[in-house]
């Protein structure tokens, strides 16, 4: 998993020497290799039985957790937002 | 939201071709993904260092406000932790990292899915994928009682893109800013987190 980092780091690298000039054509291409994985990813799941069997399971798993995730990040926006605007009314 | 539709349909038909087992069996056995992986971050990492974005931009921000994304960080992993005690078949570890896609569906479950499998890469790809459309869905209500920080930070990554527009209609201009910060710092720390906890 390092070396998928390092191409990230990489990039980085490049991108930022190349910032003089606006590279647009890589927003595309993260799209079309994008959608190239996620059509892999299809194969893959489907080619899996154990997986296309419990989708259903998968599917409310992923619920609880998109459930959760949101609504803890959102309870910690609020307490951010509680100090923010206390600040702002004692100015 | 029309970009999010064409990325599943490419899933879908893949998902029908797989089970069908309409599809050159050699895709699956060299491990191709694994080098279209790298290309992808290769050129997400252009896309960041070309990023016309800088933190320059920042400097007008509230200071109390560049915590935002610690917060979104801090409360997403709550959350999930919760969950991972009632998920007994789903290590903690397991139920961070896909936390920790924070929306940015397409990424994180590609990156999931190679190191953990296909199994996980999916519960990652619906998870960020029903983050996103809980907080497109939900704005004006998380606006109404958590304050005008809870869909900036419930978007997650998204918040500089596809949920950017509701932001800004739901919390006001003032915070479009903020939006960007946000989602310019997780889609940053996206890859990184992800990666972590899938090597634990």
């Amino acid at each position: 998993m390092f070396i998928v980092i390092a191409c990230m780091i990489a990039g980085i690298v490049v991108g930022y020497l190349f910032r003089q000039r606006r590279l647009r054509f890589i927003h595309r291409l993260i799209l079309i290799l994008i959608w190239l994985l996620l059509f892999m990813l299809g194969l893959e799941v489907g080619a899996n039985g154990a997986v296309i069997r419990r989708f259903g399971t998968l599917g409310f798993e992923a619920f609880l957790l998109a459930f959760a995730g949101t609504l803890g990040s959102v309870v910690f926006a609020w307490l951010l937002w509680l100090t923010v605007r206390a600040k702002s009314i004692s100015k | 939201m029309k970009g999010s539709i064409i990325i599943l349909s490419f899933f879908a038909t893949g998902l029908l071709l797989g089970i069908f087992r309409f599809f050159p069996q050699e895709i699956l056995a060299y491990n191709m993904s694994f080098y279209v992986l790298c290309a992808l971050m290769f050129s997400v990492g252009i896309s960041i260092g070309n990023d016309p974005t800088s933190f320059r931009q920042f400097r007008n921000l509230n200071p109390r406000l560049v915590f935002l994304p610690l917060m979104t960080i801090a409360g997403t992993w709550l959350g999930v932790i919760a969950v991972s005690f009632f998920l007994k078949n789903r290590s903690m570890s397991e139920c961070l990292a896909v936390g920790s896609g924070f929306g940015y569906y397409s990424l994180s479950s590609i990156l999931i899915t190679q190191c953990k499998g296909a199994e996980l890469g999916t519960i990652a790809l619906l998870a960020n994928i029903m983050r996103e459309v809980l907080t497109l869905l939900l704005a004006p209500w998380m606006v109404k009682y958590f304050g005008k920080l809870a869909p900036i930070c419930a978007g997650g990554a998204t918040t500089m893109d596809t949920t950017f527009p509701i932001i800004v209609r739901t919390s006001g201009k003032d915070y479009a800013i903020v939006s960007i910060y946000q989602g310019f710092i997780m889609d940053f720390t996206v890859p990184f987190l992800v990666t972590f906890f899938c090597s634990l």
